[in-house]
């Protein structure tokens, strides 16, 4: 007699899970890819850019694109006002936008969640204070806000970095309030508390990780808002400087132009467009896949 | 209700507070004072130094200089220009009829456009129509808008030549200013054409304006629509024979607006942020360009007081809006 077999499945693991619901988003998984394309381009530029973001070819001014009449399939997306490659450009761009979007998030997230903590984890005078304080830098509209402090401190990427966590800061310092307070009187953190877990410990090993869902679906919101405010601010002419390959200091550049080379002013904004497009979708697909309440089954 | 109003107001003090101090030192964290930036490249003696530091009030204490600021603030000073030597008050009362204007216009547009397509996606949901809708969404919620309106600026006035690249009117016409709206103010002149070149001006910076609003606007009525649709209550207007109209159009959106009433009160603060980007490129004589401008003049008392001017009003605006969100919705004035 055959034995009866047994199917007995692995319990998930928490990631197996998670990419069982977000793959089932065709958007998010589609952001995906073309988020890890442009990774892939933003680190290895040097050997995918055909030409070098910054030398300038005095024979080939405001070259149209490739397939255009008049166009060199060596320029493939055309050249600028001073010669330089777009494409290049664009490639070598990647990178200050990817880098732009990791460090404000880094820094948003770390202190917000860090300054959240503490408001939603003791309460009282601590948490007024550092609501007033959020409710203060939200009084802004935040690009204008981010706008001043660049100017106080000084135009450049690095300043410009600072200035846009710092008007992300609330929505991460609100969002890790609203959660830790509705996690701190639940039973399982009452009965570390009894069993002699320090503040410290409660704050971090056993609230935080209630917590991180919204907190990741925001950070992937910041990522994109963060790539368009650097993008405004290097428009405005308080961003990265020329001539950094930056897309929205290209963009200012490329404005005087628009009347005869619409492909400077084009390729710059469409990727930035792609770019924060894709960054949206895997947002929307994170959201789906990490709030329960929308889980099907 | 007023106890709830009361409630709101009482916050917004400390706010304002807060509010005034970042605005007023912003401008004594900058290298350099003042009397330096004003005077430019050229040198200046010690005496005149400190005898113009003496005349602006800036060689007292700094907290004696900051009420002295708030005084003036409460009774309407926010400074004068280094530039122009105009009061800031005055140059924003001027200029903030253009921004209201296109704000307006946009804001209407971005609803009466978002809230239809949102309902539509949800009724239809799942359908290519849905998907082509919050596709379009997508790409709107994404849009860098300053790049959005140059391109619309090469294909429209560059490519077709169908609207004018900047300002608000054509220098053709010219009227007395009456309440600043260019559309008004243009019909009541009634100079023949006035109002069709306001509108051909206004066209472009709302499309722009109106982007992200929309976009936000049909993805949060989609959710709530979503939401209420799956309620009893909708079930039961259903099975009673209700026409699908009058169920999705009265019983469904009626409870579904709350959400986004909220979500329309919070984009304020991104049309003023949009504003500035818009105005920039439209030339559009606004707020948004005017602090443009002042930072890059450096003209930092007018920083100062448009920053606190700006920050109050959206104060009012999101207490208004919470004020009138307590009469939709009783729960939240508890």
């Amino acid at each position: 007699m055959a034995v009866a077999e047994i199917k007995t499945t692995k319990p998930q693991t928490g990631f197996a899970e998670f990419w069982f619901y977000f793959s089932r988003n065709k958007g998010a998984v589609m952001g995906l890819a073309i988020f890890l394309i442009i990774l892939f381009v933003a680190v290895f530029a040097a050997f995918v850019a055909p030409h070098s973001p910054s030398i300038q070819n005095r024979d080939v001014l405001l070259l149209p694109p490739g397939w255009t009449q008049g166009g060199q399939w060596t320029y493939l997306l055309g050249t600028d006002a001073v010669g330089r490659d777009i494409l290049s450009r664009l490639i070598y761009g990647a990178r200050f936008s990817l880098f732009i979007g990791l460090v404000v998030v880094t820094l948003s997230v770390i202190s917000g969640v860090l300054v959240g903590l503490v408001a939603g984890y003791f309460r009282g005078r601590t948490d007024t204070i550092i609501m007033r304080v959020m409710d203060i830098i939200l009084a802004f509209p935040s690009l204008l806000l981010a706008l001043v402090l660049v100017a106080v401190l000084g135009p450049g990427l690095v300043n410009a970095m600072i200035a846009i966590s710092l008007v992300n800061l609330p929505h991460f310092v609100r969002l890790t309030r609203a959660a830790v307070m509705s996690e701190r009187t639940k039973d399982y953190v009452i009965a570390s508390r009894v069993a002699g877990a320090g503040t410290l410990r409660l704050m971090f090993l056993t609230i935080l990780p209630n917590c991180l869902a919204p907190l990741i679906v925001q950070a992937t919101l910041a990522f994109s808002a963060a790539i368009l405010d650097a993008a405004a601010l290097g428009f405005l002419g308080m961003g990265a400087q020329p001539p950094t390959p930056e897309w929205g200091t290209m963009l200012a550049e490329a404005r005087e132009f628009i009347q005869r080379a619409w492909w400077v002013v084009t390729f710059p904004g469409l990727a930035i467009l792609v770019t924060v497009i894709a960054i949206n979708l895997m947002g929307d697909g994170l959201r789906d896949a990490l709030d329960p309440k929308l889980k099907r089954s | 209700m007023l106890r709830f109003i009361f409630g709101r107001l009482a916050v917004l003090i400390p706010t304002f507070l807060g509010v005034s101090l970042i605005a007023f030192s912003f401008i004594r964290l900058l290298p350099g004072d003042p009397v330096m930036l004003m005077s430019g490249e050229r040198v200046m003696a010690p005496e005149r130094h400190a005898e113009l530091m003496h005349q602006l009030g800036l060689d007292r204490p700094m907290y004696v200089q900051y009420f002295d600021y708030l005084g003036g603030l409460v009774t309407g000073d926010f400074g004068s220009s280094i530039v122009t030597k105009r009061p800031v008050l005055d140059d924003f009362m001027n200029l903030f009829p253009a921004t209201l204007e296109l704000s307006l216009c946009a804001i209407i547009v971005a609803v009466l456009l978002g809230i239809p397509a949102g309902v539509i996606a949800a009724v239809k949901r799942g359908t290519w129509l849905d998907q082509s809708l919050m596709g379009v969404a997508l790409v709107g919620y994404s849009m860098p808008i300053f790049w959005w309106g140059l391109l619309l600026i090469i294909f429209f006035s560059g490519y077709l030549g169908w609207t004018p690249v900047s300002g608000r009117i054509s220098m053709m016409y010219f009227f007395p200013q009456v309440t600043g709206f260019m559309l008004i103010d243009s019909l009541i002149s009634g100079q023949a054409g006035a109002f069709k070149s306001a509108v051909s001006y206004l066209i472009l910076p709302t499309v722009v304006l109106a982007t992200i609003p929309l976009a936000v606007i049909a993805r949060q009525t989609r959710s709530a629509m979503l939401e209420v649709l799956g309620e009893d209550y909708v079930r039961t207007a259903r099975s009673k024979g209700l026409t699908p109209f009058r169920v999705i159009g009265v019983h469904a959106l009626r409870n579904a607006l709350i959400p986004v009433i909220t979500t329309i009160g919070l984009q304020v603060g991104v049309l003023l942020a949009g504003a500035i980007l818009t105005e920039t490129i439209f030339s559009w004589p606004g707020i948004g360009k005017w602090m443009v401008d002042s930072v890059f003049k450096r003209d930092y008392q007018v920083v100062q007081g448009g920053l606190m001017l700006i920050a109050a009003m959206i104060m009012i605006i999101n207490l208004i809006v919470d004020v009138l969100y307590g009469f939709i919705n009783p729960r939240i004035r508890h």
